[in-house]
């Protein structure tokens, strides 16, 4: 006879209770270990996405996503001439922030380099990837855009063509692919103003030198859009993404790129670790923190919960000692009610996290690996709270059924 | 020529002690209690509240040692003073029913579970046990309340129910503290008479505590306890 499912099913509204408590304790601590994965996989999709062997960044940085990156954009005709480069493609990655509907938007603008590289890789989930070099973008469903939406960034006017989902930048915002050109000119929109008083400073400059009075076509030259003037150089992009022949050897090709005294150079799990040793570590960290201490306490509620229980049973133990029965039918009794509300607990965080944890801001990602690591620290919590319970219920004399 | 073989006592008890505390605040609550209990003998155990009445059927029933005497169940010394000779709860679970005032069956267990789980605990199958447990039930007039729990049962009818997981086990040794206290006049004497019939078709010694005196004719012998001393009384006629 199984005593302890008999006694559940006695008081089967205080223990559905009890274990709904349980559940939604657990929940959190599932949900903290989703939000790290969550962090972890946001931070390094793009890396893992875009595919590309080697980064190419500005010396001495740690770019393009753990720290801010410039290189010239003629840096990917360098790179492609390398022995062993298969393609180099220009990247953009900048986060802009713009008011929609009365709210806050956030958008993490990635530049493709356009025509090699039309956004093919990104898993669309509607439309089509980047069809011409301008006025076209593909965005992540996060960012509540559908397609054929229009949205005006800068001084142009762009239009949705493909929408994709958990394309996620480190910082949580939802992802937006433009070609290199239109990333750029969202990068460094001017207001109208702002160009004309560049104009009349460069005027004012030519003006103070010689050169200027002798030469009037120069003073000619600064009322020219900067794009036209040969001594200002092209906006500058993030980073160069190299692809590999096959065979090629990765270390060979990174030395050699290295050699150039201007820029970095990084594999692609080279810049994974830079993230997930910097930035992410500390979430990492402070999360991972949370959870021992939510562990912790859930196992301290546990075993509280059971010695309540046990305390409410001392008559009918002290009675089945009375009648004979051995240590281990009673041991059996509370140990086995331990794992039960462990048990029932960890399904109701599990069902009730599906239903929250998409409604989250951040993606909270349940992994297998997780759940059966919980599993098992449920097992160990259920195991330990009985331990109280079993103490008492131990200390029970049979003399007590008479009292 | 061979001697008749002589069955053992189910109980004998003999100079029973119990002292609780010492120095100043040393009670005695038993003194010299000595009880012989045939096989098949039904025994009422008389005495005012606070005579020793509990603390010597608890110390019979192995619950509570007594600090000096010894306590012999089937002819075998199982309590010599505080020290036991076996292991106390399984010789319980195997040769000794307990009945006490208040029913006291387990809340969370079925009429029918509640004298199941006595007979499982002693290593009978599910479904013997429950085959048993029903067959004690329609014995004692409450077949009818097997899947109820005990507290939708009126206390005559959980009274039922533990005496039918007192001698579930068919136990060697039944004691009973005020079992018919919960019961009217007419049930009371029907358990007493239960009692006797167990005693006398399994061969059980039978003790029962009891204020009862309407019912005395039931008993083979009759002790009394005051004070924490214990005489044996003639039978009233």
């Amino acid at each position: 006879m199984n005593l302890a499912t008999k006694d559940i099913r006695h008081n089967l509204g205080r223990f559905a209770l009890t274990a709904v408590g349980i559940g939604m304790l657990l929940m959190v601590v599932m949900g903290m270990g989703g939000i790290y994965r969550g962090v972890v996989e946001d931070a390094t999709l793009l890396i893992d996405s875009v595919g590309a062997d080697l980064w190419i960044v500005q010396r001495d940085t740690r770019g393009p996503f753990a720290e801010i990156s410039r290189v010239p954009s003629n840096l990917v005709y360098r790179a492609a001439a390398v022995p062993g480069v298969q393609s180099s493609r220009e990247f953009v990655y900048h986060t802009i922030q713009r008011q929609r509907d009365g709210k806050p938007l956030r958008i993490a603008v990635l530049g493709l380099s356009w025509p090699t590289d039309r956004g093919e890789w990104v898993p669309l989930t509607a439309g089509r990837p980047l069809g011409q070099a301008h006025y076209e973008m593909i965005v992540d469903k996060t960012l509540g855009m559908s397609l054929g939406k229009k949205i005006t960034l800068g001084k142009e006017t762009y239009t949705v063509v493909g929408t994709t989902s958990n394309m996620i930048s480190s910082g949580g915002d939802g992802l937006a692919f433009f070609t290199i050109a239109d990333a750029q000119a969202i990068q460094f929109d001017t207001p109208g103003e702002a160009v004309r008083l560049e104009r009349a400073a460069r005027e004012s400059r030519g003006e103070d030198f010689e050169i200027g009075i002798q030469q009037p076509m120069i003073l000619e030259n600064a009322f020219r859009p900067t794009a036209q003037l040969p001594a200002v150089a092209r906006p500058q992009v993030s980073a160069v993404m190299v692809s590999l022949l096959p065979g090629a050897d990765v270390e060979q090709v990174a030395e050699t790129i290295s050699g150039w005294g201007d820029v970095s150079v990084f594999t692609a799990t080279g810049q994974r670790e830079l993230l997930l040793k910097g930035s992410v570590e500390k979430v990492r960290r402070q999360i991972g923190l949370f959870r021992v201490l939510l562990t912790v306490i859930a196992a301290i509620i546990m075993a509280l919960i059971l010695y309540t229980l046990t305390l409410d049973k001392i008559h009918s133990i002290a009675l089945l000692k009375l009648i004979g029965a051995p240590n281990t039918v009673i041991l059996g009794l509370i140990l086995q009610q331990a794992l039960i509300l462990g048990f029932v607990g960890f399904v109701i965080a599990y069902l009730v996290g599906q239903q929250l944890f998409p409604k989250f801001p951040r993606r909270v990602i349940l992994a297998d690996a997780d759940l059966l690591q919980l599993a098992g620290i449920v097992l160990a919590i259920s195991v330990l709270s009985s331990l109280l319970g079993i103490w008492k219920a131990m200390k029970v004399s049979p003399n007590e059924a008479l009292s | 020529m061979t001697t008749p073989q002589t069955k053992p006592n189910a109980i004998d008890a003999v100079g029973l002690t119990k002292i609780y505390g010492s120095g100043n605040t040393e009670v005695v609550a038993m003194r010299d209690a000595t009880m012989h209990v045939r096989q098949g003998e039904v025994v009422a155990l008389l005495g005012p509240s606070g005579s020793g009445k509990s603390t010597f059927l608890t110390a019979v029933g192995l619950i509570n040692p007594p600090t000096n005497g010894q306590i012999t169940i089937g002819g075998k010394l199982i309590q010599d003073g505080e020290a036991a000779q076996v292991n106390l709860r399984s010789f319980r679970r195997q040769h000794i029913g307990f009945i006490f005032q208040k029913s006291n069956l387990i809340p969370f267990l079925s009429a029918v579970a509640n004298i199941q789980i006595a007979m499982e605990l002693n290593g009978a199958s599910k479904r013997k046990a429950r085959h048993r447990a029903l067959e004690l039930m329609d014995y004692l007039g409450v077949a009818d309340r097997a899947d109820s729990l005990p507290s939708m049962l009126s206390g005559g009818q959980q009274q039922r129910v533990a005496v039918a997981r007192a001698i579930a086990n068919q136990p060697s040794v039944i004691l009973a503290d005020e079992p018919t206290a919960a019961l009217d006049g007419h049930r009371g004497r029907q358990v007493m008479e239960l009692f006797a019939k167990v005693a006398h078709e399994q061969g059980a010694g039978v003790i029962v505590v009891t204020h009862d005196h309407r019912a005395l004719d039931v008993f083979d012998t009759i002790y009394e306890m005051e004070d924490g001393l214990m005489r044996k009384q003639e039978k009233p006629q």
